[in-house]
């Protein structure tokens, strides 16, 4: 049979399985194999909090988004071109996700009663012509599975989870995507089991000559290479990013860098990614809770390291004493928050963006820290590595916040020369002639950076109020007072640290669209989608949200109106409203779900026809 | 900036004194406290340890003997409450040079520590602990304190509290401490030789140290470190040594069964080879288990001295360990491969 060949723009594919099922390995073969053949990808796991819920029950699903093209994109997409749903609940959890007409391929075979039952279908939706909008593949994948292994030598169980791969090797041939990648990772994951490489790399070809040879598929979709600026790519997630942001600084500054943490999703990659760096030098300390693993960082910081620590809201809730305490003792400390979706436990596997206010004031007294936040994956290296520099340049813990849409998120990402990377200076003093622990530099307010082992510098710091220069225990009214504003005044002088702020779109234009962290991308693409029908909007996206940056003011004066997109109630418009007394509009989702582009199309349109 | 891989090695430095340990600041205890007696001998202590004043560091939380940082003429973190032992366990790793010392009270290290304590006992950092036992929250203004006795009228607790207490030398051996003593604040010269010992052992080294709180809970140690009741109340462990105390060394402990007994000497009958003989170096902990549940049997006297003292690896020594095989196996860290590592794709 003669097959089709169509060129097309992009594709969005979700794989949807029970957790452990596979959907997460092919997804991200998928997304490097599409990566490698130059396209733009982005990505969008989607976990369940258990790890292995009753198999084919819905609170088991575990879903991987991804979408490839040959133009630049920022998000995931919206909703999917395919869908790859393994059995019944696979199907019920994300069939809301499909385009109309979008394809469906199925697991037929995992589709009897029982399984229906446990799904909640209580009639068989492949028959029952709930589906008719869709293009439906309904295939025996556990049979032809089984077909396809039959000569090796595994037990049944063993030949049943290779059908993921015989599900990737169709889209493989959906979407000509050569397999070489996918066979190279079994050779890497199975080193010590070649009798699954074998078994694996059989799925995947069968699958693949599948769709070759039967009259189902018809066509397949070939995307032309995005374009990207010239150098050296990989993909990368938001959490490998942060963790190799982290080492980068400790390497550019010469400190070794000393990270303090205790598990929590969506923040323990980073420490798992780290642990692997021991030859830089690099020293992990999984400690007995979230207190002690912000106590070592601080400890490792007043011996001279670059201490950092890493959790999420409820981790980040009980380090608070710990990093009001490095506040006042001004030592420099990277705080990176995670964000997962609250209050409390809240959903620990969903993104959220509701933590802002948190960072801000979630300590006791005045007490100021930069915060910054990154907007992307790749984005989450230059982020970070921005904060450890502030955070040592004007002696300051500093928040780095990040969220579970970027920490799991992948994204090709643009390798930086180590040499283009920004210095990170360092300065001990050993000069004992007039130290004082609490002399400020005249510039950056930042204190000296005394380290024990040093000759004549003995100091005691704490948490205690100091005496302005000479860091004594002081009660003193009006010593108080000073310290507050100093401690104040440091933080707001980063404003002149700070490029200028970047607006996407013409200033003057009826509307900005401000934003901050993982909003990033569905902002960015709604308003280029907003200005290529013509519209009079902008963006300006936030990476600096304490201080702000100081053309902000100005900026936001520009416009007649001014949007805030946030999965929140409201923070960033809280915080903006009291400082510039502009009455921004808040587009707010509290869904554990990232936005959609066409949500924030549509608030764009509902403020343009109210302004006209 | 210095080498930072080996453990503090004593090193030829120009003579110190008491002095040169003293801060400028006036030091803000309640006349009487024992907390002054536990400041004046580490001062004296620390000259004869060998290293120079400026790798000492002095870590604690919050409370009366948490501001003993402030007094110390060396590197010095007054903390959180609790917290002292996380910091310094940062400060330790990432300098393992530095002599890191943690003051902390016995609210500080066992309530709202409780959790940092028991870890840092594990871990075996080389780190020694310096626990002021008073049996009350003296800078709160005398609240009870996990040590104070169950039954106790504080303010807090006016019928009396209903709590039982910890005992700290139990619970530092359980969480696997490998240097585990008890020493009193009103015997200067006991409390020295500890301190040096402490210092001395390489791993974490625990001293719970009786000290009075002549405001709020005056008295609370008096039969043990009293003139008059010290010697019939206490038993000074020494290694290799029989279990002997009393005014005139007439009373020794000896066991019956699984209990500590206190047998006579005068009487004749028993010798001291029945009784208990002290292993501080043993590495199985049932002896000094057994030796620290003495206090809790009335009528039995409280040890003092050295219940246990082995060297295990360090925390820190291993983490350097880590590294340096890690070096080994693959190479230096090269932060542009490391950029580069994975599948890397070139646009033209
Ligand atoms: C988070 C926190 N909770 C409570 C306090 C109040 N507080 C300060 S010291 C203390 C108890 C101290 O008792 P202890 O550790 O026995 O020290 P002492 O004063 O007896 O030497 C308490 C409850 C505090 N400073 N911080
Ligand atoms: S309250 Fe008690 S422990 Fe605190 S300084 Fe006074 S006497 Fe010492
Ligand atoms: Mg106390």
């Amino acid at each position: 049979m003669k097959k089709k060949k169509q060129s097309i723009e992009e594709a969005t594919i979700l794989f949807a399985s029970d957790s452990g099922g596979g959907a997460q390995s092919i997804g991200t073969q998928m997304t490097e194999a599409s990566a490698i053949a130059g396209n733009d990808v982005a990505t969008l796991p989607d976990y369940p909090a258990e790890i292995r819920a009753p198999a084919g029950s819905l609170a088991g699903i575990s879903g991987f988004q991804l979408r490839f093209s040959s133009l630049t994109i920022h998000t995931p997409g919206d909703l999917c071109d395919v869908l790859v749903a393994m059995n019944p609940a696979a199907l019920k959890v994300n069939i809301d996700k499909l385009k109309p007409n979008g394809i469906l391929i199925v697991d037929i075979d995992n589709f009897a009663r029982r399984n229906l039952r446990l799904a909640g279908y209580s009639s068989n939706p492949l028959e029952d012509g709930s589906l008719t909008q869709f293009q439906v593949f309904p295939i025996e994948l556990t049979r032809l599975t089984r077909e396809a292994l039959k000569d090796t030598n595994l037990t049944q169980r063993e030949v049943d989870r290779c059908k993921n791969f015989y599900a990737l090797g169709m889209v493989c041939w959906m979407y000509n995507r050569p397999m070489d990648y996918a066979f190279q990772w079994l050779e890497e994951k199975f080193a010590t089991k070649p009798q699954y490489i074998e078994a694996n790399t059989l799925a995947l070809k069968a699958g693949n000559i599948y769709c070759e040879v039967t009259e189902q598929f018809a066509t397949s979709y070939e995307i032309k290479p995005a374009k990207f600026a010239p150098g050296t790519y990989r993909n990368i997630e938001g959490n490998m990013a942060t963790a190799l942001g982290l080492v980068a600084a400790s390497q550019k500054s010469g400190l070794q860098l000393v990270y303090g943490s205790y598990p929590i999703t969506p923040a323990s990659t980073i420490l798992h990614e780290l642990a692997r760096y021991r030859n830089f030098g690099v020293k992990t300390m999984q400690m007995e809770d979230e207190i002690a693993a912000v106590g070592v960082a601080i400890g490792a910081a007043f011996s001279g390291a670059l201490g950092a620590t890493g959790s999420s809201g409820p981790g980040i809730a009980l380090k608070a004493e710990a990093i009001n305490l490095a506040m006042i003792a001004e030592l420099p400390m990277v705080v990176c928050n995670i964000q997962r979706a609250g209050p409390s436990t809240g959903m620990p596997t969903k993104t959220e963006q509701a933590d802002l206010l948190q960072m801000f004031y979630g300590r006791n007294g005045e007490s100021p820290l930069p915060v910054i936040a990154a907007s992307r994956p790749s984005d989450c290296f230059e982020t970070v590595y921005e904060a450890c520099r502030i955070a040592i340049k004007y002696m300051t813990p500093v928040i780095f916040m990040s969220d579970l849409y970027i920490a799991f998120g992948a994204e090709p990402w643009l390798i930086p020369k180590v040499s283009d990377l920004p210095a990170i200076d360092v300065h001990f003093p050993t000069d004992t002639n007039g130290f004082e622990p609490y002399l400020r530099d005249e510039a950056t307010l930042a204190r000296p950076w005394a380290l024990p082992g040093t000759p004549g510098l003995e100091h005691r710091i704490g948490g205690l109020e100091k005496e302005d220069v000479s860091g004594n225990v002081s009660y003193d009214p009006d010593n108080h007072e000073q310290m507050v504003h100093l401690r104040a005044e440091k933080v707001a002088r980063i404003v002149d640290d700070m490029p200028p702020t970047e607006i996407f779109g013409e200033s003057g234009a009826e509307l900005l669209v401000l934003s901050w962290g993982g909003s990033y991308g569905a902002v960015r693409t709604a308003v280029e989608h907003k200005q290529a029908e013509g519209e009079s909007v902008a963006h300006v996206h936030l990476r600096y949200l304490n201080p702000l940056p100081k053309d902000l003011g100005d900026i936001m004066k520009g416009f007649k109106r001014v949007l805030i997109p946030e999965l929140n109630l409201g923070q960033l418009r809280l915080l903006i409203r009291a400082e510039y007394l502009i009455d921004a509009v808040g587009l707010n989702k509290i869904q554990g779900q990232p936005f959609h582009v066409f949500e924030i199309e549509s608030k764009i349109d509902e403020l343009l026809r109210g302004a006209a | 900036m210095k080498n930072r891989t080996s453990s503090p090695i004593p090193v030829a430095v120009q003579t110190l004194t008491k002095q040169d340990f003293t801060s400028d600041q006036d030091v803000r205890w309640c006349p009487g406290c024992g907390d002054y007696s536990i400041l004046a001998q580490t001062q004296r202590i620390l000259p004869d340890l060998g290293i120079p004043k400026e790798d000492f560091v002095f870590i604690s939380g919050i409370g009366c003997s948490s501001r003993f940082p402030y007094y110390m003429n060396t590197y010095g973190f007054h903390t959180i409450h609790g917290r002292a032992p996380t910091i310094a366990a940062g400060v330790k790793t990432a300098n393992p040079d530095l002599s890191v010392w943690v003051i902390t009270g016995d609210g500080d290290a066992l309530s709202i520590g409780g959790n940092h304590f028991i870890h840092l006992m594990r871990r075996n950092l080389d780190i020694n602990v310096l626990l002021f036992n008073n049996r009350i929250y003296g800078l709160t203004k005398g609240q009870y304190s996990p040590t104070s006795e169950q039954g106790k009228k504080t303010y807090s607790t006016p019928m009396g509290s209903i709590d039982n207490p910890f005992n700290p030398i139990s619970l530092a051996l359980a969480s696997g401490a490998t240097f585990v003593a008890r020493s009193l604040d009103r015997d200067p010269e006991h409390l020295r030789n500890v301190i040096k010992a402490a210092f001395d052992h390489k791993g974490t080294s625990f001293v719970e140290i009786y000290q009075n709180c002549n405001v709020y809970n005056d008295g609370a140690f008096f039969t043990y470190t009293e003139k008059e009741t010290k010697a019939d109340n206490t038993v000074f462990l020494e290694h290799g040594e029989p279990l002997v105390f009393g005014k005139d060394s007439d009373k020794g402990i000896c066991l019956n069964g699984f209990k500590p007994e206190v047998v006579s000497l005068t009487d004749g009958a028993p010798t001291s080879e029945n009784l208990i003989t002290h292993d501080q170096f043993a590495e199985d902990r049932t002896l000094a288990y057994f030796l620290s549940r003495m206090t809790e049997v009335p009528g039995l006297p409280h040890p003092i001295g050295i219940f246990r003292s082995v060297e295990h690896p360090c925390y820190e020594g291993m983490m350097t360990e880590q590294i340096n095989t890690a070096k080994e196996r693959m190479g230096e860290g090269n932060l542009e491969a490391l950029l580069n590592e994975g599948d890397t794709w070139v646009v033209e």
